[in-house]
């Protein structure tokens, strides 16, 4: 038995002839925080529905608090306290904060068959859960709508932790937000995982994710170039691996024997 | 982002909170899909108050017959709103109306079926139609509005063929003999509180025939099923988890979807509910009519979007609610009824139709975006 709360070994994922992920392996404790960082087309996008549970890996095995698992559905993945927050972060922004909260796992009062929604503890819990994020939610019945971006990133997680959640992974999730609010956000993955989840953090943006992060995993072209502990490897370095470093160094060394001999 | 912050430093001070509490609840009232029409339909009885208070419009009689055509209409519209919340339309719910007659006239009256067996068969037609819409609108992804056009054509014209095949007509007369102990069609037949019409008449409070009998006999059956629809709509809408459901459904149906909520089955039961309202439609109309006729419910489906859209139920789903439904039905029904007292020719119904639902397509884009508006 290992302490690895989640681990991905060797996942690797096909679409036809194109090879979307090879031999990707992220290992995950308690209440740490992964970074996945990548450029556009690293194969983010597939590795997170893979995590999630959307699509079935063809390669590699997927072990979860020490017992070998296959998701056949994001449901399944869910069940085993995989919670993925996408960008799009699965929010209505025309229903009520507590609506959102709730959506799809609705508390229940009443005798059978005439079970109505329980509309007062829910937006009593609503309130709550993001009261305890700094987030004062004056009137849970107010629509999504009205928040602001944070806000509503912070609902998303906020919701995914209160339904059991023990991994989460949150897919670029400052990407559309100020500093100020990333901050905010920032600051609340910091305490969850704190409180001993453990968080896959997918992003493009290395100065988000390296005050935060314990590790870091950097994508390309459907590899992984390897996993960092935040010790062994600095912002810079995380930098240019992800754009792709060595392919900007030898465009430049090109680019300088080009104007020498154009010199000549 | 300012707003936000501060709405940090406020969090400790409680009586600053209950004042935003106060005002953010005037405006939640404000914000209500259904405040609209509810404005619309005040204004509406005011008008013709004013205009028709004298003329017998608004006696007894008068009045369940407006309220009647309100009904008719706002049995459907519920159904619309309840479907367009969750995210579709069904342009298919006016020909249902005609094909529901004729599957209740074609088999009591050729067939020697007993009207109820009729009458359920025809529900049963409904469910299997509204579960063929639903099923096709959610495993091809194609819009709701192109399938549900296919199958307006393809109703009305099975209806039209079916019954001019089997009756050489397209209009089956002589039900009205079978309604009388049946054991079901009562339901969709009856004048219900006819003790009170009788009671006002014989105290002269309310006009009465020749030969003294109250004009207004009873309330029309399909105000009693228009009242039930609308409190049980309005119920599971605001207090159940599948009302819950048919927001999500509509509003983001991928969000929904990624958060456990069962979206296709939300979908096809909101179009077996458009198609069941129909034939709820139909059998009170035929029943009252003592006949089918094929091209019933002509355009009806359209007059229910508009009751629709009218009640606060946006063309993009996830917003509206079932009274507001309901009161734009009332709207449309008044208006109808109502410009027969008044000296307006009754050719400019449907310009006043129209200019009506322009209106309110305007107030509720205003409401939504005042609804989501970003802090």
């Amino acid at each position: 038995m290992s302490d690895y709360l989640v681990q991905f070994n060797n996942i690797s994922k096909f679409f036809g002839k194109v090879i979307a992920l090879k031999d990707v392996t992220m290992k995950l404790k308690k209440g740490e925080i992964m970074c996945l960082l990548g450029d556009n087309g690293a194969g983010k996008s597939t590795l997170i529905k893979t995590l999630a549970g959307v699509h079935r890996p063809d390669e590699g095995e997927i072990i979860v608090e020490g017992k070998k698992t296959i998701f056949d559905s994001p449901k399944d993945a869910l069940d085993m306290g995989i919670a993925t927050v996408y960008q799009d972060l699965a929010l209505v922004s025309l229903m009520s904060v507590t609506r959102n909260f709730f959506m799809g796992r609705e508390p229940l009062k009443g005798p059978p068959f005439f079970k109505t929604f329980d509309i007062e503890k829910a937006n009593k819990i609503a309130a709550e859960r993001m009261g305890q994020i700094g987030i004062d939610v004056r009137d849970p019945s107010q629509a999504v709508g009205t928040m602001s971006g944070g806000e509503r990133q912070c609902l998303a997680i906020s919701r995914a932790i209160y339904f059991g959640a023990k991994v989460l992974v949150l897919d670029e999730p400052t990407s559309a937000l100020g500093v100020h609010q990333a901050s905010v956000v920032l600051k609340y993955i910091v305490k969850a995982a704190s409180q001993g989840l453990a968080v896959i953090l997918i992003t493009h943006n290395v100065h988000h994710a390296y005050p935060v992060g314990n590790s870091f995993t950097v994508l390309n072209r459907g590899k992984s170039l390897g996993t960092y502990k935040k010790k062994d490897i600095s912002r810079e370095k995380l930098l240019s691996m992800m754009a792709g470093g060595e392919e900007l160094n030898k465009l430049e060394v090109e680019l300088q024997e080009l104007n020498r001999s154009s010199a000549n | 982002m300012s707003t936000k912050s501060k709405s940090i430093e406020t969090k400790t001070d409680f009586n600053q909170d209950e004042r935003l509490k106060k005002v953010s609840k005037l405006r939640l009232l404000l914000n209500r899909p259904e405040l609209g029409a509810l404005g619309g339909a005040i204004l509406v009885f005011i008008f013709f108050g004013v205009v028709a208070g004298d003329t017998g419009m608004f006696s007894a009689y008068g009045v369940l017959n407006f309220l009647d055509v309100s009904a008719n209409l706002g049995i459907i519209a519920i159904a619309a709103a309840m479907l367009m919340i969750g995210g579709e339309f069904d342009l298919s719910i006016g020909s249902m109306i005609g094909f529901a007659g004729i599957c209740i006239a074609i088999p009591a009256i050729y067939w020697g079926w007993p009207l109820w067996m009729s009458i359920i068969f025809a529900f049963s037609m409904a469910v299997l139609v509204g579960y063929f819409n639903g099923i096709l609108v959610v495993r091809t992804g194609l819009p709701s509005f192109i399938v549900t056009l296919a199958m307006l054509f393809i109703l009305r014209g099975a209806t039209l063929a079916i019954t001019r095949l089997i009756t050489g007509r397209t209009q089956v007369p002589g039900l009205r003999v079978l309604i009388e102990d049946d054991p079901l069609a009562w339901i969709f037949a009856t004048d219900t509180f006819k003790w009170v019409f009788t009671w006002l008449g014989s105290m002269n409070l309310i006009a009465l025939r020749t030969d003294g009998s109250p004009l207004a006999t009873g309330i029309p059956p399909s105000v009693i099923w228009f009242i039930a629809l609308a409190i049980i709509t309005t119920w599971i809408l605001m207090k159940t988890r599948y009302g819950n459901w048919i927001f999500a459904s509509g509003g983001d149906k991928n969000g929904a979807n990624n958060v456990g909520v069962p979206v296709g089955r939300v979908k096809i039961s909101l179009f077996i509910g458009t198609a069941v309202a129909a034939t709820i439609f139909a059998t009170i109309q035929v029943l009252d009519a003592g006949s089918a006729d094929t091209m019933r419910g002509t355009l009806k489906e359209l007059e229910a979007i508009a009751a629709a859209v009218v009640g606060g139920c946006l063309l993009t789903g996830g917003y509206g609610s079932a009274i507001g439904a309901a009161f734009g039905a009332l709207i449309f029904g008044t208006v109808s009824m109502g410009i027969f007292y008044t000296d307006v020719d009754t050719d400019w119904f449907k310009v006043f139709l129209g200019a009506m639902m322009l209106i309110a397509v305007i107030f509720n884009n205003y409401i939504r975006k005042k609804v989501t508006e970003s802090k």
